[in-house]
C-alpha cells in the first residue's frame, strides 16, 4: 500500500461520522493550543536559566543567590536612549560580582564598567539586537537595520560614540582617533564628531609649490615610488604608481614648482666656511646636531635600526638623497620663507653652525637609494598626463600644488562607517563578513577591492589597523544623533600671544612644543603661569643656554641663539602676561622662611617626603630623575610659587604626574624655605 | 518525478558530505619527532580583551642531542584564545611562529604548546599572556603615568627608569605575584592612598590620596592583580 492511500484511509477514518469529525478537531485544537506555551517551555532562555540555577545550586552562597534570582524574561528599557535590551534573561549574573570566576557564558558577570547596566543598557556598548530572545538572532542578526555584537577588542569604540577626550580605559580609540589625524586621513574624508565638528587632520603635509628649490625630479620619483624606502617613520602612503606614473608626477610637480619667498627675495647663501686642517665638518655638525637638540623632533635611525628623535619633524635618515644644499643653507636661517605653515622654528645659526649642519646633514645618504633612478627629459604630454594624475589622485588634499585645486569630498564620507548596513558592504570572497573586518581589511589593504580604487596603502601595523577600526567604528547612527548632553568633550582653545614679543614667538614656534592658555604642544611644559613661577634673572639666562634643566630626556628645548635684545623682550613679556592670580605675600609671608624653617624642610625633603627619590637637590647624593633638578631651584623658581605647586600640582598644571602630598601650610612652608636655600654657586642662574 | 527527487536527496547528500570534508582539514602529520619543546618568544604580553598580541608566541621543538628539529608539528591549545596557526610544521630552525588573539573575558590565559615525542609521549611547553579589560586599562594608565618610572626598571630612549637611582629598598615590580600576590586589596590600596609609610615601608611611595581619585586607586590594584605572576587568585567566597 502507498503512502497516499494509507493518508487517505487515515482522513476518511477521523471525516468519518459525526462524534469522530468532533473528536478530531478537539485534538487538532488542542495541539495547536499547546504549540505557544511548548514552545516557550523549551525556550533556549528558559534553558540557560535552569542551567544558571543548578551553576549556583552548588555554590557556598547558594541561597543568597537564588533569592536575587529572578526568573523569566528580563527587559531593560530606556526609551530616550532606544534601548529595549533582553539579554539579562540569559545574561543572568551580570550584576552579580561574587560569581567573577566563573567563566561559563551567558553565567559571566559583567567585569568593572564605567557605567551601570540600567544606564545604558547592553547594545549601545556591544551592538547586537537587544530585543531578541534567541543566542542567533541576538548576537548575529544582520538584518539591514540591526548589527551583530561587536567583537571584544572593538569594544572600546563605543565608547567613542560620546566621549570626545581621549580616556583612561580606551587606550585603543585614543591611539585610533590620534591616528585618523596624524595619517591624514581626513584630508581626503569627511568624519564628523559627536559634537557636530570634523575630525581635524594635526599633519602638516608640505607645501609643493616651491619643491624645486628643495629636491630633485629623481627624489620625488623614488619617494613617490616607495615612501618607507626613503624613510621608515613616513606617513606618505604608497599608491603604488608604476615607472610612467611617477615619471609624469614627478616632472609635472617639478614644472609647477614656483620660487619661494627665500627664493624671490634671493636670500643670500650663507657664506662658505673654511674648516682649518684637522677638523672633520661632519663630524663637528653631528655633534652640533646633537647639542642643538634637533632630535627632540626629528629622528635619524641609528647604526642598529632604530629611529632616535622625535616624530614631530621629518625623519632624517637619508636626508641627504633628497635636499639641495642651497635650499638647506636658506631653510635654516629662514624656514617660514620657505614654508610660512612649518612648525620649526626660525634658529638664529651663524654660518659656521650653517655650514657644520649642512655638512652633517648631506652625510645622512644612501648611495643605492637613487642609483637606478634616470628619467627621461619631460616632454609636454608627460607634464599634462602628471598634472591629470595630481588631480586624479586627489594630492592636493594634502599638498598645495600650483594650479591643481584642492579637491572637495574627495572620498566617502566617514561619519557613520561604524552602522554601514552589511548589506551594502562589498566583501572580498573569503574574508569574515563582518563590518570591523571590512573596515580593518579596507585600511590594510585598500587596492585588494579593486585595483581601480584611489586610496593608497598605508604602513601601519596590525595594533594600528585595530586602533584605527575601532576608531571608525565610533562613527555610528547613534553617535550622531546622541543628545548633545550626553556628548563629552572639552573645549580647544586658540591662543595666540600677541604684540612684538608675540610675533617673536610665533617666529619661534614656541607652541609647537608649548602649551599656553589652553593652545599648543605638549612636548615641553606649560607656560601659562610661566611669570608667576621663574624668577627673571633666571629666565634671562635659561634663554641663552635652555638645554640643562632636565638632563635625562632626550628631547629638550633647543638653543635658538637668541640676541639680548629678543631675551630682554621675551622675558619681559612671559613674566608680566603669564601670570596667575594669589602668588602674593597673602600666601606666604617670605620672611617666614628663616634658617629654622630650612632645617626643617630638608629633614621633611629627605626623610619624610622623600622627595630625592624623583629629584636631585645635590647632584653628589641625590639620583633621582623622575621630576626636574631641583639643585638651583632657588635660583629659577619663586618662593610662592613652590608653596603653592607643592601645596597642589594639580591645581596649577591639570595632569601633573607630581602627587598632592596634601601638605600642612607648615610643612609646604619649611619646604619651600629649604628649596630657596638651593643655589648655584656658579655664574648665572641655571646649571 | 520519483527518480528524480531521489537523484536530489542524493546529490544533497553527496553536497552536504563534500562540504563538511573540506571544511576539516586532516591534522598535520610529520614522521620527524623531537624530544622537546621550548619558548623563544613572546610571553607575558599584555593586551586588550579579544586584541591579538603585538608580538608572535615562537617555539622550537629541540631533539635529543639538543639540536632544533626542523618539520615537527606543532599544536596549540587554550581556553578562549584563537591561535593562526593552530598547528604547524616546525620551519628550518625548528621554530613555530603563532600570532595569538586573547578571548573576551579579562584575565590571564594560558597556551599549552605541544609536540609528539619521538618514542611516544608529548612535549608541551605553557607560555602566559594577559587580556585587560576596562578597569585594569584605566589601571595601566595610571601607572604609566604615575608608577612606571620607578617600579618598572626597563629604560628605553624615551624615558630613563627610576629603579636603580632609588635607595633601598627597591620597588617591587606590579608584575612581582610571588610577592604581591600575598597583600590584600585593602593593603595594596593602603600603601597607593597613604604611601609607604601607611605600612611600615620607606617614604619613597608617596601618598596618592590626594591624586589619584578611588576609581583610579581601585583600577590599579585591579591592573597589579591582572598582571601577576604567578597569577592572582582572589579569595574565596565565604558561606
Amino acid at each position: 500500500m502507498s503512502a497516499g492511500k494509507q493518508i487517505a484511509n487515515i482522513g476518511r477514518f477521523f471525516a468519518g461520522t459525526a462524534p469522530r469529525r468532533f473528536a478530531s478537531v478537539s485534538v487538532l485544537l488542542a495541539v495547536v493550543a499547546a504549540i505557544a506555551p511548548t514552545k516557550d517551555f523549551f525556550s533556549q532562555w528558559r534553558g540557560y536559566q535552569r542551567q544558571y540555577r543548578q551553576l549556583i545550586g552548588a555554590r557556598p552562597d547558594a541561597e543568597r543567590l537564588q533569592r536575587l534570582f529572578t526568573p523569566g524574561v528580563q527587559q531593560i528599557w530606556i526609551p530616550e536612549q532606544r534601548v529595549v535590551d533582553r539579554c539579562t534573561t540569559c545574561h543572568v549574573a551580570m550584576q552579580e560580582a561574587s560569581l567573577s570566576d566563573v567563566r561559563k557564558e551567558p553565567f559571566r558577570p559583567h567585569p568593572p564598567m564605567p557605567h551601570s547596566l540600567t544606564e545604558f543598557g547592553c547594545v549601545v556598548c556591544h551592538h547586537g539586537q537587544g530585543a531578541a530572545t534567541t543566542v542567533q538572532e541576538a548576537h548575529y542578526s544582520t538584518k539591514a537595520w540591526e548589527q551583530p555584537i561587536l567583537p571584544a577588542r572593538y569594544v572600546e569604540a563605543s565608547c567613542g560614540q560620546c566621549h570626545m577626550d581621549a580616556l583612561g580605559g580606551t587606550p585603543q580609540l585614543n591611539l585610533g582617533r590620534r591616528l585618523l589625524a596624524r595619517y591624514g586621513c581626513a584630508h581626503c574624508h569627511a568624519i564628523t564628531q559627536p559634537d557636530g565638528t570634523l575630525v581635524a587632520p594635526v599633519d602638516e603635509p608640505p607645501s609643493l609649490e616651491h619643491v624645486a628649490e628643495k629636491t630633485t625630479r629623481e627624489w620625488i620619483f623614488a619617494w613617490i615610488k616607495n615612501p618607507q624606502a626613503y624613510a621608515t617613520s613616513a606617513t606618505m602612503p604608497n599608491y603604488r604608481f608604476n615607472d610612467q606614473e611617477a615619471t609624469d608626477i614627478s616632472s609635472f610637480l617639478i614644472s609647477q614648482s614656483t620660487p619661494s619667498e627665500n627664493g624671490r627675495a634671493q636670500l643670500p647663501l650663507s657664506k662658505p666656511v673654511v674648516f682649518p686642517a684637522g677638523v672633520d665638518p661632519v663630524q663637528e655638525g653631528t655633534s652640533l646636531y646633537g647639542t642643538l637638540f634637533c632630535a627632540s623632533c626629528h629622528a635619524i635611525q641609528n647604526a642598529a635600526g632604530n629611529l632616535v628623535g622625535g616624530e614631530m619633524a621629518p625623519e632624517l635618515t637619508k636626508a641627504g638623497n633628497k635636499i639641495n644644499a642651497d635650499w638647506l643653507s636658506r631653510w635654516l636661517r629662514a624656514p617660514q620663507g620657505y614654508d610660512p605653515k612649518t612648525r620649526m622654528p626660525r634658529y638664529r645659526f651663524d654660518e659656521k653652525q650653517v655650514a657644520l649642519l649642512t655638512s652633517f646633514l648631506l652625510s645622512k645618504k644612501d648611495d643605492d637609494l637613487l642609483a637606478n633612478v634616470h628619467l627621461p627629459v619631460p616632454d609636454s604630454a608627460s607634464l599634462t598626463r602628471g598634472k591629470k594624475l595630481v588631480s586624479d589622485y586627489g594630492c592636493a588634499a594634502c599638498h598645495r600644488v600650483n594650479g591643481v585645486t584642492p579637491p572637495e569630498s574627495f572620498a566617502p564620507d566617514l561619519s557613520r562607517i561604524g552602522s554601514k548596513p552589511l548589506f551594502q558592504v562589498g566583501f572580498l570572497r573569503g574574508m569574515p563578513e563582518t563590518l570591523p573586518d571590512f573596515i580593518a581589511g579596507k585600511i590594510h589593504d585598500p587596492r585588494a577591492f579593486g585595483p581601480a580604487l584611489k586610496m593608497p596603502t598605508f604602513t601601519l601595523s596590525d595594533t594600528q589597523v585595530e586602533a584605527l577600526t575601532t576608531a571608525l567604528l565610533a562613527q555610528t547612527d547613534r553617535a550622531v544623533t546622541m543628545p548633545p548632553e550626553l556628548v563629552r568633550s572639552s573645549p580647544h582653545a586658540k591662543y595666540h600671544p600677541g604684540g612684538d614679543a608675540g610675533r617673536l614667538m610665533e617666529d619661534l614656534r614656541c607652541q609647537s612644543c608649548h602649551t599656553i592658555n589652553g593652545n599648543g604642544g605638549d612636548m615641553a611644559p606649560d607656560l601659562t603661569f610661566e611669570g608667576s613661577a621663574v624668577k627673571r634673572p633666571w629666565l634671562l639666562d635659561f634663554m641663552k643656554n635652555p638645554n640643562t634643566l632636565r638632563p635625562a630626556l632626550i628631547r629638550r628645548m633647543p638653543k635658538f641663539n637668541l640676541s639680548d635684545a629678543e631675551i630682554q623682550s621675551l622675558s619681559d613679556y612671559m613674566l608680566s602676561a603669564y601670570q596667575g592670580s594669589g602668588f602674593d605675600s597673602q600666601t606666604l609671608d617670605l620672611n617666614t622662611l628663616n634658617a629654622d624653617a630650612a632645617a626643617r624642610g630638608k629633614q621633611l625633603f629627605y626623610e619624610k617626603y622623600a622627595c630625592q627619590s624623583c629629584h636631585i637637590a645635590d647632584y653628589k647624593k641625590d639620583k633621582g630623575y623622575v621630576g626636574p633638578a631641583l639643585a638651583g631651584v632657588g635660583d629659577r623658581l619663586s618662593p610662592v610659587w613652590m608653596y603653592r605647586w607643592m601645596k597642589d600640582p594639580a591645581g596649577l598644571l591639570p595632569g601633573t604626574p607630581m602627587p598632592n602630598f596634601s601638605l600642612t601650610d607648615g610643612d609646604a612652608r619649611d619646604l619651600t624655605a629649604f628649596l630657596t636655600t638651593l643655589r648655584e654657586h656658579k655664574k648665572g642662574g641655571a646649571k | 518525478m520519483r527518480h528524480s527527487t531521489i537523484a536530489c536527496m542524493a546529490l544533497l547528500v553527496a553536497l552536504t558530505g563534500c562540504s563538511k570534508h573540506a571544511s576539516v582539514n586532516p591534522p598535520l602529520t610529520s614522521r620527524v619527532q623531537g624530544t622537546q619543546i621550548v619558548l623563544v618568544s613572546g610571553e607575558k604580553q599584555i593586551a586588550g580583551v579579544g586584541s591579538k598580541l603585538a608580538d608572535p608566541v615562537v617555539v622550537q621543538v629541540n631533539g635529543a642531542d639538543g639540536n632544533a628539529v626542523a618539520g615537527a608539528v606543532v599544536r596549540l591549545h587554550g581556553d578562549g584564545l584563537v591561535f593562526a596557526p593552530a598547528e604547524a610544521l616546525t620551519d628550518a630552525s625548528g621554530q613555530v611562529s603563532v600570532v595569538v588573539q586573547l578571548g573576551g573575558i579579562p584575565s590571564s590565559y594560558e597556551i599549552t604548546a605541544e609536540t609528539p615525542k619521538s618514542g611516544g609521549g608529548t612535549a608541551t611547553v605553557s607560555v602566559r599572556e594577559v587580556a585587560l579589560g576596562y578597569q585594569a586599562k584605566v589601571g595601566k594608565e595610571v601607572s604609566d603615568k604615575y608608577c612606571r618610572s620607578c617600579h618598572d626598571p626597563e629604560s628605553t630612549p624615551e624615558r630613563v627608569s627610576n629603579f636603580d637611582n632609588l635607595t633601598p629598598p627597591q620597588p617591587h615590580q606590579f608584575n612581582d605575584g610571588n610577592t604581591l600576590n600575598s597583600w590584600t586589596d585593602a593593603d595594596l590600596t593602603k600603601i597607593i592612598a597613604d604611601g609607604g609609610p601607611a605600612l611600615g615601608k620607606s617614604p619613597q611611595t608617596p601618598a596618592y590620596r590626594n591624586t589619584l581619585t578611588t576609581g583610579q586607586i581601585k583600577a590599579l590594584v585591579a591592573y597589579i592583580r591582572a598582571v601577576a605572576d604567578p597569577p592572582y587568585q582572589a579569595p574565596a567566597v565565604k558561606r
